[in-house]
């Protein structure tokens, strides 16, 4: 290109304006829908964050699940049980789930479940090498960009089930350290119910001890472990990162690493500005969440 | 030491004084005596007594916790590691001893225990073990730099904002909510893209995503202190607002601070290596942990797994020493627990 060339596009895309008025025109740009081309993605950003984003959601949403089901179930019967073999095991599982790097955890569980005993699958979010596969993929409606959820509008159970092994090990990959803090949130929350005034009059009046843990106990002590389940659903999306990284799975996470590593700005800002969005719409919806579940948080 | 604060130190005194006179076998004695009954009687004891009294019982209260202890033991052989690596392994080059051996002779990975290797080796002759012991030094340099510059700045952040309040408190707070509300790895990854694939600049990238958290911590203290009655006391015998700040405020609101910059330390290493991972952190061929993860990932399936293996071990130990402590911590100065 001739140096005129290069001056011109400098012109236009203002690469010569300090950073403020940079930031201004990105703005502006933003506010009528366009923010820019990814390099790393080959397409606008915007197009970019609308074709990866269901897929992140997606494994975002299955995590969440697995480890709002799994830390809520082991967090109360650690409380109830406390210092007994279940209690070890978990607060144990709970003290490794923090400490462990999520790359190396994936990294680990491929190695033990595809290379040693070739039970689940390595990579993508299904068979990529399968050509009857993609060309399925392709030619499928997409209803909603759920790949669980279309494959099962489009009736094809073979390929769900193809995708839903391929779920399982970034799923808990991503979910163990959730689940780990969750645990322990559960944990202490409970602990704290359990010593309460209400519970006791619960047992005083004779009712069975599942009834007084299920239906007086934990829902007292899930309120704070509302407010953990929202953060940790905003948290999973920087997670998924590193999990997408080590699966190969096409959503936001890959997209941005790949997009930081090679300096792709619109990408990099995209990716910013969409991850604080949805972090902070989480935080909103686990405030209005909590003032609903806590009544004193309502009137007081 | 006994806290003896009913001493007598006018006796002492002039025992000593009987003692000056007499053999030079006596005096040595007397000299300590002496010094020890000026050390009991100076205000710099009579002000730090009570704290080391606080810390000889949050250790009892520590000790009893088998969790703790491991936590405590595990960061002892970490640090010794961390401090004398080349004790453990030597250097490959006396300039640049983070860098990994290399060597193009021995360019396939060698399993643990062959030619020499005790964890196996990667790519051209990378020793795994040597790996691990200077990434411990590493790690723990960066950890230990990191958070306390963060502390530090998010500290004096928080009091300041926190004690003069108004309109300085609240520009602070929306700084300090903007860094928070974006998840750190995704806004320490765009930073570090920025600046550059090195040690030092992914550190700046951590430290200005870090310091936010420390801010709020001390913030919310600072705020509940502020109401206390020896504030007003304090400030009516005069002190400056500096002074106040420094010596009353802030010995009481480090509690979680401490806690929480203990276990930052084990995430800040987790961070780090999850940024090698991505090909943004240290430089190719540093021994760190997560860059030998990252370099070791192509060749794990096929089979070599201590090249993947060791490292990622190395890191969980190191998280999990902190996680402990840190943990023991929150158990012992949480105000529910103690006496």
């Amino acid at each position: 290109m001739t140096p005129l060339q290069i001056d011109l596009i400098k012109e236009k895309y203002h690469l010569n304006d300090p950073l403020y008025s940079q930031y201004y025109y990105w703005l502006d740009s933003l506010f009528h829908g366009n923010l820019g081309w990814s390099k790393e993605a080959h397409m606008f950003v915007t197009d970019a964050i609308a074709q990866k984003f269901p897929a992140t959601f997606e494994l975002a949403m299955i995590s969440t699940i697995m480890a709002v089901l799994f830390g809520i179930f082991l967090g109360t019967k650690s409380a109830v049980k406390a210092n007994s073999v279940t209690d070890q095991l978990s607060r144990t599982m709970s003290l490794v789930g923090v400490s462990i790097p999520v790359f190396w955890l994936g990294l680990i569980l491929v190695w033990v479940f595809f290379a040693q005993l070739h039970w689940l699958p390595q990579f993508g979010p299904y068979n990529l090498t399968n050509v009857d596969l993609a060309l399925r993929y392709e030619t499928m409606n997409h209803y909603t960009g759920f790949l669980l959820i279309d494959t099962l509008l489009n009736g094809d159970l073979e390929f769900f089930y193809d995708h839903l092994l391929h779920l399982i090990l970034p799923a808990i990959t991503l979910a163990f350290a959730s689940t780990a803090i969750l645990i322990r949130m559960m944990r202490s929350s409970m602990l704290e119910v359990l010593s309460s005034e209400y519970v006791k009059a619960a047992r005083a009046k004779g009712l069975p001890e599942n009834v007084v843990i299920k239906r007086h106990a934990r829902r007292n002590a899930m309120i704070p472990t509302t407010t953990v389940i929202g953060l940790t659903f905003g948290g999973l999306l920087g997670g998924a990162v590193l999990t997408e990284t080590v699966f190969q799975w096409n959503g936001i996470g890959q997209w941005s690493a790949k997009a930081a590593v090679g300096v792709d700005t619109p990408a990099i800002m995209g990716f910013t500005l969409i991850t604080a969005l949805i972090y902070v719409l989480a935080n909103l919806v686990v405030d209005v969440v909590y003032a609903y579940l806590d009544p004193r948080v309502r009137l007081g | 030491m006994k806290a003896d604060m009913s001493g007598k130190p006018a006796e002492d005194n002039a025992s000593d004084s009987k003692l000056s006179g007499v053999s030079t076998l006596d005096s040595n004695a007397g000299v300590i005596k002496k010094l020890k009954a000026r050390i009991k009687k100076s205000r710099l004891w009579l002000a730090l007594l009570p704290r080391l009294k606080e810390v000889k019982f949050d250790a009892y209260l520590m000790s009893k916790s088998v969790t703790s202890i491991v936590g405590i033991l595990l960061l002892l052989f970490l640090i010794v590691i961390a401090v004398f690596p080349s004790a453990f392994a030597v250097p490959s080059d006396p300039t640049h001893p983070e860098m990994m051996p290399w060597n193009p002779l021995l360019y396939e990975p060698r399993p643990p225990g062959v030619d020499g290797f005790p964890l196996g080796s990667g790519l051209a002759g990378a020793d795994i073990y040597y790996g691990i012991i200077w990434g411990a030094s590493i790690s723990m340099a960066f950890a230990i730099e990191v958070v306390g510059i963060s502390v530090i700045i998010g500290t004096l952040l928080g009091l300041i904002a926190g004690y003069k309040g108004g309109v300085l408190d609240e520009i602070v707070m929306r700084v300090t909510d903007v860094f928070l509300s974006i998840p750190s790895l995704v806004l320490i990854m765009a930073i570090a893209a920025v600046l550059g694939r090195n040690l030092e600049s992914t550190k700046l990238a951590l430290i200005m995503v870090w310091w936010a958290g420390y801010t709020r911590i001390i913030r919310g203290q600072v705020l509940s202190i502020r109401e206390n009655t020896y504030i007003d006391a304090a400030k009516a015998a005069g002190s400056s607002e500096s002074w106040i700040m420094l010596r009353h405020i802030l010995p009481n609101s480090w509690g979680p601070v401490v806690v929480q910059a203990t276990m930052d330390m084990g995430t800040v290493v987790l961070v780090m290596a999850g940024l090698s991972y991505l090909g943004l952190g240290a430089e190719p061929g540093t021994a760190e942990w997560g860059q030998m993860i990252y370099a070791g990932q192509d060749r794990f399936i096929t089979g070599s797994w201590w090249m993947v293996f060791f490292p990622g071990m190395a890191i969980l130990i190191f998280v999990l020493a902190f996680n402990l402590i840190g943990d023991g911590l929150r158990d012992v100065l949480d105000p529910k627990m103690r006496r």
